[in-house]
């Protein structure tokens, strides 16, 4: 598992250019994430990597191919001090864990990172990190692996409020 | 209870009182799918178990970020996109008409007191008309095409109280770059930026368009203006909209009331790279530009060409500079070409090309190269947006896009003679 640092205001143009999105399957938007940014990225991510960043991570367009291309790569969870809104949607509707960490900033590349996300925190290089918990409608999500999965499980009366 | 006009929209459409903080599963007025997110969203419909759309009249879709099919896959794209819409009976604008988020204004897709979602993050211009309106993914968007409804946590909303009347030349892009300074890339995220003021009252639709358009890069959820007598005339003819008026309490709870007085605003100019790093045009003027974009959905509305046209006269573009002019839809190049405006620009050496996204967002034609410059009237000056990661983009108002154009360097428009 390697830890992969990122600054402040990541943008979803940063992670998939907007000349690959005409592609979208998230192995083959993986080859190009974060191209022109850090090529490295793509060619030595592996699965069950972290991103770990700083506030707005995500920020931009809605393309879900950000999360996507991140996933595809192998990434498990993204951490980072805030997330841009649409981004932090679409990684849970699509099964890529974004984890709000307020101290996010003083996690090194050389950190050893283990997520004990559901017990509310991580551990970096056996300290203990707080993270921030969810709401329950987006934890039964994230629970379910995803909005596609959620669907199947909702109940037609629980759809919209009458 | 005192609410705000976001508050009261999710209250109304959900037919329970509800405020912000709370999630809910809210029932969508309106969805528009276009050819980059669109096809990932059909996929998640399917996926969901979907054979219907909720309702066709209720969804839009057209093709504008790579139109003409600029590649064999967005050929493909579309013509799976085209097959979708026919089989749902879903009105499909394909490449006829323009730009997303203008067109979908301009056929009275919205109206006030609405909650509409696109797969696009600039949905939130849709504000401009008093609706609720926000970008979203396309997983999202499957859901929403599947079920009619999706899940959103009512946002908390940040008042932007502006007043103050325009020098001339400066105008409502100059505006938002100076309210997105001061609030920043992110101050905004999660909640709805409501533009209020007598300045947001006398302006016209297009400038709110512009305002609303760009509340996504300070991380808002939508930008909204209250409905009023502009807003009712911009409806007129387009749609019959309900018998409703929705607007904030007076007693509103806001996280945030800033107020911003425009009567000394000169031109603004967002440098790279994010859109929160702004400055008076005066502190970059003489900044050589290689290409110069007139257009998009924040600023390519016939109000900005008239303002680009204003300040070129009759004079030429340098010869150093690709001028690229992209009317927003195809309204707009016929109010352009009928005033004069598109033979203007093509004498004084523009390339004007029909009605999309242009070089917006990189993934078409109009790229910048390594070590290039472009001044845009877009939205977003990322780098590597407009295609170089190692180029960069600056962001102002079509006035200022015309003034650079004419003298190959970033140009403070009110002095161009």
């Amino acid at each position: 598992m390697r830890v992969w640092k990122f600054g402040d205001n990541i943008d979803t143009d940063a992670i998939i250019p907007g000349r690959f999105l005409t592609i979208n399957d998230s192995k083959e938007l993986a080859a190009h994430a974060f191209e022109g940014i850090r090529d490295e990225f793509s060619k030595e991510a592996k699965q069950g990597d972290i991103i770990v960043a700083g506030s707005n991570f995500g920020c931009g367009s809605s393309r879900e191919h950000a999360p996507l291309a991140l996933k595809g790569a192998g990434v498990q969870m993204v951490v980072a001090k805030s997330f841009a809104r649409i981004f932090y949607r679409n990684s849970i509707n699509v099964g890529l864990l974004p984890v709000i960490c307020i101290q996010a900033s003083e996690i090194s590349e050389k950190d050893s990172l283990v997520p004990h996300t559901g017990e509310g925190y991580l551990e970096v290089s056996g300290k203990k990190m707080p993270v921030e918990p969810v709401p329950d409608f987006l934890q039964r999500i994230i629970d379910a692996g995803g909005l596609v999965a959620y669907a199947k499980t909702i109940r037609s009366e629980d759809l919209c409020i009458k | 209870m005192a609410g705000t006009i976001t508050e009261k929209i999710f209250s109304a459409r959900c037919g329970q009182e509800v405020t912000a903080g709370e999630v809910v599963m809210a029932p969508i007025s309106g969805a528009m799918i276009h050819d980059i997110t669109g096809p990932l969203a059909i996929e998640k419909f399917y996926e969901m178990g979907g054979e219907k759309v909720f309702d066709p009249a209720k969804v839009i879709m057209l093709f504008d970020h790579q139109v003409p099919a600029d590649s064999l896959n967005a050929a493909e794209i579309q013509k799976n996109m085209r097959l979708f819409a026919k089989e749902q009976g879903i009105h499909n604008y394909d490449i006829r008409e323009g730009v997303c988020h203008q067109v979908t204004l301009e056929k009275g897709r919205v109206c006030p007191g609405d909650i509409v979602i696109g797969s696009d993050s600039h949905t939130c211009m849709y504000g401009a008309v008093g609706a609720f309106a926000t970008g979203v993914g396309s997983t999202d968007m499957g859901f929403a095409l599947r079920y009619g409804c999706l899940y959103f946590r009512v946002p908390e909303s940040i008042r932007a109280d502006v007043t103050g009347k325009f020098q001339k030349r400066v105008g409502a892009k100059d505006l938002i770059l100076n309210i997105i300074k001061d609030i920043t890339v992110d101050g905004a995220t999660y909640k709805a930026v409501e533009f209020t003021g007598d300045t947001m009252g006398s302006m016209n639709m297009a400038g709110r368009m512009t305002c609303c358009n760009m509340a996504i890069e300070m991380g808002g959820k939508a930008g909204i203006v209250p409905p009023d007598q502009v807003t009712t005339e911009y409806l007129s003819g387009r749609c019959t909209c309900r018998d409703e008026v929705l607007v904030s309490d007076p007693d509103a709870v806001y996280t945030s009331w800033r107020t911003f007085d425009v009567s000394d605003l000169v031109p603004q100019v967002a440098v790279p790279h994010n859109v929160d790093q702004v400055v008076d045009v005066t502190d970059i003027a003489g900044t050589p530009v290689d290409q110069v974009f007139i257009g998009s959905c924040t600023n390519g509305r016939f109000e900005d060409l008239q303002e680009a046209a204003e300040v070129l006269g009759d004079k030429k573009f340098s010869d150093s500079v690709r001028v690229l002019v992209i009317p927003a839809s195809k309204d707009e190049y016929l109010k352009a070409l009928r005033a004069g405006i598109i033979e203007q620009f093509v004498k004084a050496g523009a390339l004007v090309e029909a009605p999309c996204c242009g070089p917006c967002m990189g993934g078409s034609f109009g790229l910048i190269a390594s070590g290039e410059v472009s001044f845009s009237t877009s939205n977003r000056n990322f780098k590597g947006r407009q295609g170089s990661a190692e180029g960069k983009v600056y962001l102002g108002s079509a006035a200022t896009a015309a003034a650079t154009a004419v003298q190959g360097e970033i140009t403070d428009p009110r002095e161009v003679r």
